[in-house]
């Protein structure tokens, strides 16, 4: 709280909470397993990682373990989904990656009630190094027909994003994030599924982001406060459908766009908000993202700075994307 | 062992209806797969009228056991022996891989709900059999599932990374029919990447293993009787059959996997060696089915 105190009234920071988004998952799924008998858990033996260890020791029955063989399992939830369950596949980003094609085919296509929950997202995987940075799953399982796909941005969020994924019927795939997370919404927020929500006011750049670079955009308005730079700052959790609505009203009242997110510059939000923009509102966008490689060892914060992901670098980009406002 | 009292002459009579609409189909279509077709055609036969039992109303829906062809592109086999069951327009079956049909060049349960998942993508189907039966003896539900697999199929990893989770988890209501004719899209298994020693793989992997002549009514009776008694483990019928079955030229040819277009001459030879009557050789030609 000490933070956001500090920080006057602009960028709406709540501290951190010490949860990860995955921990945050984790006891999310035993608080809502008995209002949900449904719903089972899948696993490729990394329950530790992943969250899902509460839920293994709460509901052993309702857990079941495939071992290191993600393709198998992956295509398995669709067969369990086939009669009348909910599984949750759950397992780092990166092997969502590597089970895609089974995603695809076994899981989309058919309309299965999958909820493919991906931990260890982007560069705040930290010190395993890029063989564990997904950086190209929003882009991936963006391009599937059927599949929805949330990136919520602290552990309330993803908290309600797990009720709100099993009472929708379909394919999800949803991001959380290995690190402890800043918590950036209020305790009686409200999560909607393709509904962003405006965490900061202001009227010269939106900035719209997800997961972890929802705080992170928060800094940035703060930063661009100081400037005399009023920044929006949007929470895009939902990539797809993305909420067209809200990002056609932002281009009309601020007039230029920043997003940002812990994921390739390519195919993921910026491209899906850009897919919006140019067509329907032209004004001037800029993208934080990884600039298209891969990530390295280092602590997450280290990583952010590194690759450009921090809040001075998002205010950096807002105001160059202010300067090219009326240009487009 | 449970040996019914009846001839299979009804069961031969089906797996030559399924090859002829199989072959008609593909030569409408223009495209297609008929070697791998014709190999499970008897092994569809079986399962099908006996172990699939289908609702009055043929809706697809509710049926006590389950099959699904893990090897999607033989789905003209499926088509046909499904249209045999009543849940098709014989005449539907030449729609096959045409603009808007219900017979998609790879079974999709999107549009017919009986073939149980989508397939197509070699291995997946495996899987998504597994987790039926895991699912289904979750449920406290009794019935089986079948999954029908090629043999190419089974150089996908995918497919021992399943064969190790459904022998770990002891899943008896699955069993895996293995069409093993020997031959894959290019060449014959040996030359592309060997399969030998197969049942002692499936062995190793902790599977029952039962090995038949899966042109044999018999044999697929007793095999598939066998694995309903089998309680510790799955079980794997590595069934031996002749890619192209039924068909001169086509027997024991890898040129005929497919995906190939069938020319008139071809169709009606074709449809000749099964002892198709010459005058069904014309409505098969002419697709007045």
């Amino acid at each position: 709280m000490a933070q956001s105190e500090n920080r006057g009234t602009a960028p709406h920071l709540i501290g951190t909470s010490g949860d990860s988004l995955r921990e945050a998952f984790g006891k999310a799924l035993v608080e809502l397993a008995d209002k949900y008998p449904d719903f089972v858990v899948l696993d490729a033996d990394i329950a530790g990682g992943t969250g899902t260890h509460h839920f293994r020791k709460a509901h052993p029955r309702r857990f079941f373990q495939f071992g290191i063989a993600e393709q198998n399992m992956m295509a398995a939830a669709g067969g369990m989904a086939a009669v009348g369950l909910i599984p949750f596949v759950t397992t780092f980003a990166v092997f969502c990656l590597r089970a895609l094609e089974q995603a695809r085919l076994s899981i989309a296509y058919p309309r299965r009630n999958v909820k493919i929950v991906a931990s260890h997202p982007g560069l705040d995987v930290g010190p395993d190094g890029a063989s564990a940075q997904a950086l190209e799953d929003l882009a991936a399982y963006r391009a599937i027909p059927n599949m929805t796909v949330i990136s919520p941005a602290d552990p309330l969020e993803t908290a309600l994003a797990t009720e709100a994924i099993i009472q929708y019927e379909g394919p999800v795939y949803m991001r959380t994030g290995r690190s402890p997370a800043r918590r950036v919404l209020e305790q009686d927020y409200r999560f909607e599924l393709g509904k962003a929500q405006i965490l900061n006011e202001g009227s010269d750049v939106t900035i719209v982001a997800c997961g972890v670079e929802v705080a992170r955009s928060l800094d940035a308005a703060w930063i661009l406060e100081k400037d005399g730079i009023n920044a929006r700052v949007v929470n895009m959790s939902t990539i797809k459908p993305i909420d067209r609505e809200m990002l056609l009203r932002c281009a009309e009242e601020t007039g230029c766009m920043v997003t940002a997110e812990d994921h390739n510059i390519l195919g993921g939000l910026g491209s899906a908000a850009a897919e919006v923009i140019v067509k329907d509102k032209p004004v001037p966008m800029q993208f934080i993202g990884v600039r298209d490689c891969f990530g390295e060892s280092g602590e997450p914060e280290e990583l952010a700075e590194k690759y450009q992901l921090t809040g001075p670098y998002i205010a950096e980009m807002a105001k160059q994307v202010i300067a090219k406002k009326g240009m487009v | 062992m449970v040996h019914l009292n009846h001839t299979y002459e009804n069961f031969n009579h089906y797996a030559s209806t399924i090859r002829r609409y199989s072959l008609a189909a593909i030569y409408h279509a223009g495209s297609g797969h008929p070697g791998g077709a014709l190999s499970c055609a008897d092994l569809l036969a079986y399962l099908m009228n006996r172990e699939i039992k289908w609702k009055p109303e043929n809706t697809g829906y509710g049926q006590e056991n389950r099959l699904v062809l893990s090897k999607g592109h033989a789905c003209p086999a499926l088509y046909a022996a499904a249209a045999e069951q009543g849940l098709l327009q014989k005449k539907a079956l030449l729609e096959l891989r045409k603009l808007g049909s219900l017979m998609q060049g790879h079974p999709h349960v999107g549009c017919l709900s009986w073939v149980e998942t989508s397939t197509g993508s070699l291995g997946q189907g495996f899987s998504v059999a597994i987790g039926m039966a895991l699912g289904l003896r979750y449920k406290g539900e009794l019935s089986r599932t079948y999954v029908i697999l090629g043999d190419g199929e089974l150089q996908e990893g995918e497919i021992w990374e399943g064969a190790m989770f459904a022998a770990h988890h002891k899943l008896n209501n699955l069993c895996a029919i293995i069409d093993y004719n020997k031959m894959q899209s290019d060449d014959l298994n040996e030359n592309i990447i060997g399969l030998e020693p197969l049942p002692l793989k499936w062995e190793a992997f902790n599977w029952h293993v039962i090995q038949i002549d899966g042109h044999n009514f018999e044999q697929i009776e007793e095999a598939v009787e066998e694995a309903k008694m089998i309680k510790e483990k799955p079980v794997v019928i590595i069934a031996h059959t002749i890619k192209g079955k039924g068909v001169s030229y086509m027997e024991g040819s890898p040129l005929w996997h497919g995906s190939v277009k069938l020319s008139s001459e071809e169709l009606e030879q074709a449809l000749s060696d099964l002892d198709t009557r010459k005058e069904d050789i014309g409505r098969f030609l002419d697709g007045a089915v």
